[in-house]
């Protein structure tokens, strides 16, 4: 079966003979290519029946060597790339790593820019979100939320179309600010997509929230306690799912959020019913961080003083930012030259991953589905 | 105070991206700008104005910002410099480890500059009387023209003080570092990365194996003396049936 030259097979044979042999564990291959792993994941799973008794993950399918590349482009020419990576929060992206060049230029984005960025940023938080729902309830076999997701997402999309021209690599920010000033009529569009979306996101709870199908498949599943969370590493809505009141954006402020008001939500189970609610709860959040973002948004200039060459001096800088899926961090060193010497991305999504083993494990394969949609990973991401 | 070192490998290769280098050049000269990095340019408002058009023309105008600085970059003055970092902690620590450790903090951002022989006793004293309980991000940088080659970098943060900290060490090309999965689980994935991407070796590793490229490739991507085309072209011949990934 396995071809000795192949160096993609992980599977241990010897361990496998024994497994065969010694219980009844069947060791099974799932993806990469499969529908519900939300790209190309492959998973192999050890089952006793239909009990995961353990679990390896395989990534790297989409490995395109962003770090390698960053090195090989100045600060500017690398930015487009970053939205590449969790391709459905592009603007996160953008704005973790403007904000890292920015710290070590020693610059700051004027308040304008940072109010446009924070909009930005919330509302493709909130399309992040509901791109999430739409495919994890698919998963677990709730097929409606995916069009009702799929239909107000759009309008997100429409408005970053209109600002920036892209809709989902979108490289809506500079180092420095932003690129373009606010289209006429931004405010009304933004406005008018909050009261839209506002009764939208009822719709999809009551969809949901109180489903005996959705509750049965959600409740008890995939369970991880606030300490394991920690220990693995695990950032966003999941850490908060189990407990943790932690937010980036409350905890070290960046961009304008420390102007707004807003909650941390959080559950107490850490599981996968538990996630669901505080990334429902999150997205409301993200409408009132919009809401007085767009009413409170300053005039003055967008970008800051930034030479056209961006050649930042010699030294090293950490920079970390609450992205949809939990902390998206940039160590950029400079050696004074135009292009980063190095870049390192710590993606929040390669760390929670890492933590689907725990959460599997004695669950029954079905669940393993609904936990990697609960993870919402993005294969991008993960790979880089 | 490791950042000095600063070989000029990624010179080389920046000729592959860029035919738009020369147009860059070209029009940052015939704007008859001042030189990018001179320290003030005279009207700020115009600045940011010259700046963002950048939608209307595609095609050149991004080549102009993204110029690299050949042609200017008068001897701009000298950034921040690591300045030594003062704390409770930091007291504590140096009363312990002495000149083996060097506490340092650059643009706000503490870290350790620590030998590689205390990395262990370091890690875990962090862990268990700092509250440093969350391992953010394990990763390394090569420096070829360096007797050590690597710098091995750890960001932690505390939960509990709301802290950052980031622990260096150097090592040479080939020497090992205990691995910190026992101290956070986090470590696991993380330091297969950085063998994977460095061929760094964590002692004590439960299963230090690729993880990004496939198990039989040979070289590790992040080191500077990889090229940015560069590719294991036996396991892509094996493997993929083809002659060539390029």
């Amino acid at each position: 079966m396995t071809d000795p030259n192949s160096s993609v097979s992980h599977l241990d044979l010897e361990e496998s003979k024994k497994t065969f042999l010694d219980a009844n564990e069947l060791v099974i291959n799932m993806g990469p290519q499969h529908p519900a792993t939300h790209g190309v994941l492959r998973v192999i799973l050890r089952l006793d029946g239909e009990k995961v008794m353990g679990l390896e993950c395989v990534i790297g399918y989409l490995h395109r060597g962003v770090e390698k590349i960053a090195e090989n482009r100045t600060y500017t020419m690398f930015n487009p790339y970053v939205d590449r990576m969790d391709y459905v929060a592009a603007v996160s992206n953008g704005l973790g790593y403007c904000e890292a060049v920015e710290k070590l230029l020693n610059i700051e984005a004027p308040p304008r820019a940072n109010y446009i960025r924070a909009i930005l940023t919330e509302l493709n938080r909130l399309a992040s979100h509901q791109l999430w729902l739409g495919t994890h309830a698919l998963d677990i076999g709730a097929m409606t939320p995916l069009f009702y997701t799929f239909r107000d997402r759009e309008e997100i999309l429409k408005i970053f179309e209109k600002y920036c021209g892209a809709r989902l690599t979108t490289h809506a920010f500079r180092i420095g600010g932003c690129q373009y000033e606010t289209y006429e009529g931004f405010e009304k569009d933004v406005k008018k997509f909050l009261t839209f979306v506002a009764p939208k996101i009822d719709e999809y709870e009551e969809l949901l929230t109180t489903n005996r199908i959705w509750v049965e498949r959600t409740k008890n599943v995939g369970t991880i306690s606030a300490k394991d969370c920690i220990a693995l590493g695990v950032t966003g809505p999941v850490l908060r799912a189990s407990g943790v009141k932690w937010d980036l954006r409350k905890a070290q402020p960046y961009a304008a959020y420390k102007q707004f008001d807003f909650e941390i939500p959080t559950g107490q189970n850490g599981d996968t019913y538990d996630r669901y609610l505080v990334r429902m709860a999150e997205m409301r959040q993200s409408l009132r961080i919009v809401q007085q973002a767009v009413e409170a948004i300053p005039e003055g200039p967008i970008m800051a003083k930034v030479p056209k060459v961006i050649k930042p001096p010699v030294g090293e800088i950490y920079h970390s930012i609450e992205a949809p899926k939990g902390e998206l961090g940039y160590f950029i060193v400079s050696d004074g030259s135009t292009q980063p010497y190095r870049i390192r991305v710590r993606p929040p999504s390669f760390v929670n991953l890492q933590a689907l083993e725990l959460m599997c494990r004695g669950q029954l394969v079905a669940d393993v589905i609904a936990v990697i949609g609960t993870l919402d990973i993005v294969l991008g991401e993960v790979d880089r | 105070m490791a950042e000095e070192n600063k070989p000029q490998e990624n010179q080389a290769p920046a000729s592959s991206p860029g035919g738009e280098k020369p147009s860059g050049e070209k029009i940052a000269g015939a704007t008859g700008t001042p030189p990018p990095d001179a320290a003030k340019p005279p009207a700020p408002a115009e600045k940011p104005a010259a700046a963002p058009p950048k939608p209307a023309a595609p095609g050149e105008k991004p080549a102009a910002a993204a110029a690299p600085a050949k042609p200017a970059a008068p001897a701009k003055p000298a950034g921040p410099t690591p300045q030594p970092w003062d704390s409770p902690m930091v007291t504590k620590l140096t009363r312990q480890f002495g000149s083996g450790m060097q506490p340092l903090t650059y643009l706000g951002q503490n870290y350790l500059q620590v030998d590689r022989s205390l990395i262990p006793t370091i890690l875990q004293l962090l862990r268990d009387e700092e509250q440093f309980n969350y391992c953010v991000d394990i990763t390394a940088v090569h420096y070829p023209k360096r007797e050590k080659q690597f710098d091995i970098v750890w960001i932690l943060y505390s939960f509990p003080r709301n802290e950052r900290v980031r622990v260096k060490t150097q090592i040479g090309d080939g020497e090992h570092v205990p691995s910190a999965v026992s101290l956070w689980a986090a470590a696991n994935w993380l330091e297969r990365e950085a063998f994977d991407m460095f061929g760094i070796q964590f002692d004590g590793h439960p299963d230090l194996k690729r993880i990004l490229l496939p198990d039989g490739w040979k070289g590790h991507p992040l080191r500077k003396d990889y090229g940015i085309i560069q590719q294991d072209q036996e396991w892509v011949q094996i493997n993929l049936g083809i002659e060539s990934g390029q």
